[in-house]
């Protein structure tokens, strides 16, 4: 009952508002799933605790103001050991005569010394996690851990949740452990050892730089995924046909494990009635129910705050159903070859000497419930507030317009309640109180500038009124 | 505080409306997840029960800092037998509503099982009044 009263402060997040580019416009504040938008002085300002870092807000935004802040690529040159960690949704974004050893030639090329899939670790994990949907002390439905977004999302706005949570790590953190360990008995030193994830999201960053259940990630850094696109990209272009570079020696992944990160990619794969729900939208109808008990019986959910899972990340530059496209393309095609070589899938798969030292280390502690729904610690205090946000919500016009800065009425009205905001940021409740005499023109302009900065207009371009004739 | 919502008999598309709201309300007051678990999942039954087996009702819910007590009140057939009601497995449930994934009987002893108070009260041909209460788990 003490824990989800719990919210802690310094999560990570990586979507920030690039000040001198927002514009004001609302698009983030409307579509943010969780409401952690509001806008204050001309500018877009995220509320850490509410933020899941899903990125729509990156998506809607019409001038680029979002952007996801990831790490310098010229740190990876601190190390001597660069392994690039790329997710399998990287090879599609490239047209299919694009090679993957293509692909990873060009990433040895610009500086990296090893380039590895972080689907290596679907292997392992899915065996674990075979065993693990089986155990009955486990809540049901088991929730996949793989999207960050989504397990924040559960932590934030499902806490009830937060048991159901598979304590697992996701694939990424099992192939970089992976990687350390080798490296290391091969006779790196372990500060000699960084490892650097493509990120196709947000959410990944802010997993990695603050983990859920679990104290450091085996992850050095975080480059985005378009930000190494466009750089590969180039390099293919501006080099000749076959003179490839020499390409780092990696096993090929199993048919699964390209698919993993796709919608279905886990679901299929777990026995029982196994359900993939991908958009984020759709996650939040969905534990609804599963919340209220309106649906039960389901034994693993695959939750993806992404359309398309992966290809739809907010990071990849191709159209996600091409992604998908490639992706099928590239399983179905490994998985003819792996049955013409006659080899199991885990015969070929070079971690499988490292299980054993892996497995005890793939467990997450529980994820702990950080609602951010309560009005007040005290239910008291919380009661009173509620019923003031009542009060206020009845008296505002419901039309949801976002001039006050918040994403609708009722939001507006929560602020209120908790003294974040003020009844004259509503323009008709505003209009109404200068009309009574209640407050002055220059009040109200005040009040104005508050939410809008003084320059609203004038960033418009100036002299453009058009409330002046012959324009 | 007290809060109301309407039932409509037959109207299955909006059943959980009432337990989909109050389980909003109730984490807004930061009632502990647990208690938030068994009430929404009680008054979802008798939710449930008033569309499958009622015309029409109305839920009050009446929330204190020590308890929540709700009132499910219908017009419908009314009970004949509430302890036979009660016994686990019993059910009138018509084919259609069996259909829909109701009727296994299990919503008057899922309810019992999660409140702490259960009192019905039932005339036959008029309707049924449900009064349930969970003490709440203050830290
Ligand atoms: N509000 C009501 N009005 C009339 N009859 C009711 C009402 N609530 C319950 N009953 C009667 O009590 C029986 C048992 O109810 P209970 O909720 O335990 O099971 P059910 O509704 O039949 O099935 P289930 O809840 O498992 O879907 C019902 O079949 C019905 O005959
Ligand atoms: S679905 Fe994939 S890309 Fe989208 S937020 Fe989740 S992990 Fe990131
Ligand atoms: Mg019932």
């Amino acid at each position: 009952m003490a824990s989800d009263q719990k919210t802690s402060t310094g999560f990570h997040h990586a979507l920030k508002v690039k000040q001198e580019v927002c514009i004001g416009c609302t698009h983030c504040m409307t579509v943010c799933p969780t409401e952690a938008i509001r806008v204050k002085d001309g500018m877009a300002v995220i509320t850490d605790e509410r933020c899941v870092d899903c990125g729509m807000c990156l998506r809607s935004c019409p001038v680029k103001a979002i952007h996801v802040d990831h790490d310098d690529f010229n740190h990876i040159f601190d190390y001597k050991y660069r392994i690039a960690l790329v997710p399998a949704v990287l090879i599609g974004q490239f047209p299919e005569d694009i090679s993957v050893e293509q692909i990873y030639s060009v990433l040895a090329d610009i500086g990296f010394t090893h380039v590895y899939e972080a689907e290596h670790g679907v292997d392992l994990l899915h065996q674990t996690m075979l065993e693990y949907v089986k155990k009955p002390i486990v809540a049901k439905p088991v929730i996949s851990s793989f999207c960050p977004a989504i397990v924040r999302l559960i932590q934030v706005r499902f806490p009830a949740l937060t048991e159901n949570v598979m304590l697992l790590k996701p694939p990424l953190d099992v192939a970089s452990l992976y990687i350390k360990k080798r490296l290391v008995d091969e006779g790196a030193l372990d500060h000699e050892i960084g490892i650097f994830y493509i990120t196709p999201c947000a959410a990944k960053i802010a997993a990695i730089k603050s983990p859920v259940g679990e104290d450091v990630s085996a992850i050095t850094g975080v480059i985005n995924l378009d930000f190494i696109f466009n750089k590969i990209y180039r390099t293919i272009k501006a080099t000749p046909r076959g003179s490839s570079f020499p390409l780092p020696d990696v096993s090929p992944l199993t048919g699964i494990a390209v698919k993993w990160s796709l919608t279905h990619g886990e679901a299929d794969h777990i026995p029982g009635r196994s359900l993939a729900i991908d958009e984020i939208h759709n996650v939040m109808d969905f534990l609804e129910k599963i919340e209220n008990e309106e649906i039960s019986d389901i034994d693993f959910l695959e939750l993806r705050a992404c359309d398309e899972s992966c290809a739809g990340g907010v990071l990849t530059t191709a159209n996600r159903f091409l992604t998908v496209e490639r992706l099928n393309h590239r399983a179905s095609e490994t998985i003819r070859r792996q049955t013409e070589s006659g080899l199991s899938a885990n015969n070929q798969n070079e971690m499988a000497p490292y299980f054993g030292h892996l497995l005890p280390l793939i467990r997450v502690d529980e994820v702990q419930p950080r609602g951010i729904m309560q009005l007040d610690k005290d239910m008291a205090e919380a009661m009173r507030k509620m019923n003031k946000r009542n009060k206020v919500y009845n008296a505002l016009p419901k039309v949801d317009c976002g001039a006050c800065g918040a994403p609708s009425c009722q939001a507006l009205a929560e602020d209120i309640a908790q003294e974040k905001a003020s009844f004259d940021q509503c323009f008709f409740i505003r209009n109404r109180m200068l009309t009574a005499g209640k407050i002055q023109l220059s009040d109200s302009k005040q009040i104005l500038d508050s939410i809008w900065g003084n320059n609203k207009l004038k960033k418009l371009g100036e002299g453009n009124d058009p409330t002046k004739e012959n324009q | 505080m007290q809060f109301e919502f309407e039932v409509t008999g037959g109207d299955f598309a909006n059943a959980g409306t009432a337990s989909s709201q109050v389980k909003k309300i109730l984490k807004q007051l930061n009632v502990s997840v647990s208690d938030i678990k068994r009430i929404v999942v009680a008054l979802y039954e008798a939710e449930v029960n008033i569309v499958a087996h009622a015309y029409s009702g109305v839920v009050t819910v009446e929330i204190e800092t020590t308890q929540v007590r709700i009132i499910l009140k219908d017009s419908g057939p009314g009970i004949p037998d509430i302890d036979l009601a009660m016994q686990q497995g019993y059910s009138t449930a018509s084919p259609e509503v069996r259909e829909m994934g109701f009727g296994a009987g299990m919503g008057l002893p899922n309810i019992k099982r999660n409140m702490d108070v259960l009192n019905i009260s039932s005339e036959v041909g008029i309707g049924t009044t449900v009064e349930m209460i969970a003490f709440l788990n203050v830290a």
